[in-house]
């Protein structure tokens, strides 16, 4: 929000951009990409290439929610992407090619995502270690547990009745179930930032943590529940990922912790907490993917993505700062 | 020059004059023709309470802020201070609260920061802690020059400024409250190093409201008031009640709410019984009854708000019992004082009343977000009508609910703060320092609103370091030195000299000097 000034009579191009600075950034720039799409591809805007893209750009607008409660709060969660990589694992592992240890693998892969959260949440709030050095430490031991837990390969295998959220549609349509759970979390998601006493108490804590326990918030637990929902999100992702592009690797979760950072800095989330929207996360992580498919159509090499996240991330944060919002 | 010989100090040309200062914020007379002077070699104490404005004057020498009016005169030549280094140049060092060292540094490299002595491409290391141990050597101060300088005591680190100060070639010095953070031993022998730059020549701005010291120290005093000088006089011509009237003594000008009639009052709200805390609260009792405005009074670092922290369960309480509304309690956190309904309203707005980037709306609701919750889900329009009402009684000017609250004025922040706690329909609440930085017509509202709610039955507990607001507010009046309440007066009766001589200690002057020395 801007601040508000009243309104007299002014030239109409002081108006329209007026105007214009209240559209949030991030909208231009993904239409702007999906502009260029169409120039590049236009087969992209069929309906069912289309549902495609949004089925593949469903893992990061997933973790990127959940990042997104923790980066609000103040915070930083660089673990999602070993995390997601030691849920699929895990998943692949425990269903061992049996469709029957389903419910046994969703156990299991939530519960060690609870746990990941909770050691997160508490090492930043009660020993007061930096989340950026706590997540950091915690990707890196996830990573040393996953070589030692498989033995340097994937075990087991998963079945179709796993890979169909990451991979299926709804039986007699052309919806990917990932679609759906995608909607799923982002209604969640908003519901809980923007209707609940939680997504308040986030804000409040990312705003002015001294200022929120003053009145009353638990800073302590604010900010533990946010490392828990992004890292049980991570596994919602790991779900969708593991789905789609399989458990062949113990590299599949690699490089979603700066993609949903990434995603979010782009949506407008000032860094240090307190502003930002799951809109803004949304669409930033829909921009993210959308250029990736863009620099695909364009015939650029798989490596590049990774130098154009590096300059978002940059480029997004220096405007943020001209804009004295950070 | 023409002798004159009521004051020996005049007959010499002065090396630091200020002429006719003035300088303005914003609905505020910060200075109002402010001159000052000081000849070569004299220590110049200048006293005034909060706000009288020697921390803006303070400003000015160092270049922080420029005056709209008057000029700055140093070794008589005027001269404009428009960055901070331009003091500097001139000679002039300041010594802040808050020292400008290097934590992990050494004192050499502290004292020489920015021009080492080199040899070739590399410092000379050996040579700049020789001269740091001559420097320290001259003024008598033993420290070791490769000590780092966070394990060196405060005291320690003041000396280090001061021994840097002189290095830069500074003759005039500038101290702020020098001995605020320092113990008793230490006071005196930092008074001493003083003297010893007096005699060496140097001339030094002693600025502090401790008057045993600057009766030590100074061959001048000048009070300031209300951004005005009340006086300029020699120190052997004035004695401590004259300073303290002179400090305190003004007219009223603002306008307060009646008191509560003794009927008005109810019964005991909140007692406390040997509270103590830390070396910051030492056997703290006394009682607030329903109806009541207690002012609590005394100096900054008397333990007032430490008291308060205590009381909002921000601190922990070590001894004593802390009753509420006739219960024990023992507050761990805020959340248990908020649900006990208790509420704080905090002298650092910014910092610790608001969370800044959010709206007026989400502010107001935030402490009392569960009285409006159903398994967490936020009831809006209740909401909406809450802060409509409150918004309205306060008087409100934002241009509207949503308005992230670090847009709107000191008075109106301060309305949202008030707010917050009105929602939580707290029985007692505590603020500390209700009114400062705010503008007079806001002032006034916000004493009629806690007159308002007294009347209804809160207890307010009035931290205040304005001596108006504490006498006209108050009904009674509890002071507090060094972690005790020293005194308790009736607000009707109760005079700015008698708190004054009480936060300060000069009432037991007689029987224990030495205590007082160090207020």
């Amino acid at each position: 929000m801007e601040s508000t000034f009243s309104t007299t009579q002014t030239p109409i191009g002081q108006r329209l951009r007026r105007l214009l600075s209240k559209v949030p950034v991030i909208l231009i720039v993904l239409l702007v990409v999906l502009i260029l799409i169409a120039l590049v591809a236009p087969t992209f805007y069929r309906p069912v290439a289309l549902l495609n893209f949004l089925k593949r750009a469903a893992p990061i607008i997933v973790v990127a929610i959940g990042q997104m409660y923790v980066m609000l709060s103040g915070e930083f969660d660089l673990s999602v992407g070993s995390l997601i990589t030691v849920c699929a694992a895990v998943a692949a592992n425990v269903i061992n090619n049996n469709p029957d240890n389903l419910a046994l693998a969703f156990v299991w892969v939530f519960g060690i995502a609870i746990v990941v959260g909770l050691i997160n949440g508490l090492i930043v709030t009660r020993l007061n270690v930096p989340s950026f050095v706590t997540t950091l430490g915690m990707l890196l031991v996830l990573q040393g547990a996953i070589s030692i837990y498989t033995r340097g390969a994937p075990q087991g295998g998963i079945t179709d009745n796993f890979r169909v959220f990451g991979r299926g549609n709804i039986e007699g349509t052309e919806i990917p179930y990932a679609f759906v759970i995608m909607l799923l979390v982002i209604a969640i998601g908003v519901y809980l930032m923007h209707f609940t006493t939680f997504g308040r108490r986030v804000y409040a804590v990312g705003g002015n943590p001294v200022a929120a326990r003053l009145s009353g918030v638990n800073v302590g637990r604010i900010k533990t529940t946010a490392f828990v929902l992004s890292a049980v999100l991570a596994a919602v992702g790991a779900v969708l990922i593991a789905g789609f592009s399989g458990v062949s690797s113990l590299s599949v979760g690699q490089g979603y912790e700066f993609q949903s950072i990434s995603a979010i800095v782009l949506g407008g989330v000032a860094l240090g907490g307190g502003r930002g929207n799951i809109a803004g996360a949304v669409m930033g992580a829909l921009t993210l993917q959308a250029m990736f498919s863009l620099l695909n159509f364009l015939g650029f090499p798989l490596p590049i993505r990774l130098s154009v996240q590096g300059l978002i991330i940059i480029g997004a944060v220096a405007i943020a700062a001209r804009r004295g919002r950070t | 020059m023409l002798p004159q010989p009521e004051t020996l100090t005049a007959q010499q040309t002065p090396i630091l004059e200020m002429r006719g200062i003035t300088k303005h914020f914003p609905g505020v007379i910060a200075l109002q023709d402010v001159s000052f002077d000081c000849v070569p070699g004299e220590v110049h104490a200048l006293v005034g309470e909060n706000g009288a404005g020697k921390s803006t004057l303070m400003k000015i020498l160092s270049g922080a802020y420029r005056p709209d009016a008057g000029e700055l005169v140093v070794r008589q030549r005027p001269v404009v201070f428009d960055h901070p280094q331009a003091a500097q140049q001139h000679g002039i060092s300041i010594i802040y609260q808050e020292f400008n060292l290097l934590p992990y540094r050494s004192v050499a490299h502290n004292i020489f920061l920015g021009r080492e002595p080199m040899r070739g491409q590399m410092v000379d290391e050996r040579r700049m802690v020789q001269d740091t141990a001559a420097l320290l050597e001259e003024l008598s101060v033993k420290i070791n020059p490769t000590a780092l300088v966070s394990n060196l005591r405060v005291a320690q680190q003041q000396e280090v400024e001061i021994a840097k100060a002189l290095s830069l070639n500074a003759d005039i010095l500038i101290m702020d409250e020098p001995t605020a953070a320092l113990s008793l031993h230490e006071v005196d022998s930092l008074l001493e190093l003083v003297l010893r730059l007096k005699r060496r020549g140097v001339t030094i701005v002693y600025i502090s409201h401790r008057l045993d010291e600057i009766f030590r120290i100074a061959d001048r005093v000048t009070v300031l008031k209300d951004g005005r000088v009340v006086t300029t006089a020699p120190i052997a011509e004035v004695t401590r009640d004259d300073l303290v009237h002179l400090m305190v003594g003004r007219e009223f000008d603002t306008y307060f709410p009646p008191r509560a009639r003794p009927e008005d009052i109810k019964g005991p709200i909140l007692e406390l019984r040997g509270v103590s805390s830390g070396s910051s609260l030492k056997n703290v009792s006394l009682t607030l009854r329903r109806g009541e405005i207690v002012g609590l009074a005394g100096l900054e670092g008397s333990g007032r708000t430490f008291l308060a922290r205590v009381l909002f369960g921000v601190e922990r309480l070590d001894s004593g019992t802390i009753l509420l509304d006739g219960q024990p309690v023992r507050f761990r956190n805020p959340q248990q004082a908020i649900a006990a309904g208790v509420g704080f309203i905090s002298d650092d707005r910014k910092a610790e009343g608001l969370v800044l980037p959010l709206s007026v709306r989400w502010n107001m609701a935030l402490p009392s977000l569960n009285r409006r919750q159903k398994m967490g889900y936020i009831q809006r329009s209740a909401e909406r009508s809450m802060v409509q009402m409150l918004s309205e009684s306060l008087d409100l000017r934002a241009a509207g609910a949503d308005q992230e609250v670090q847009y709107l004025s000191g008075g109106n922040q301060q309305k949202v703060v008030l707010a917050k706690w009105l929602a939580t329909q707290a029985c007692l609440l505590i603020f500390d320092e209700p009114t400062r930085g705010i503008d007079v017509g806001a002032k006034a509202g916000i004493h009629q609103l806690m007159r308002r709610l007294a009347s209804q039955g809160v207890g307010i507990l009035m931290i205040s370091s304005e001596l108006p607001e504490v006498l006209g507010m108050s009904d009674r009046i509890l002071v507090m030195r060094q972690g005790s309440v020293v005194a308790e007066f009736p607000g009707e009766t109760a005079t700015e000299d008698m708190i004054m001589k009480a936060a300060t200690g000069l009432t037991t002057n007689g029987a224990n000097g030495a205590e007082g020395a160090e207020v």
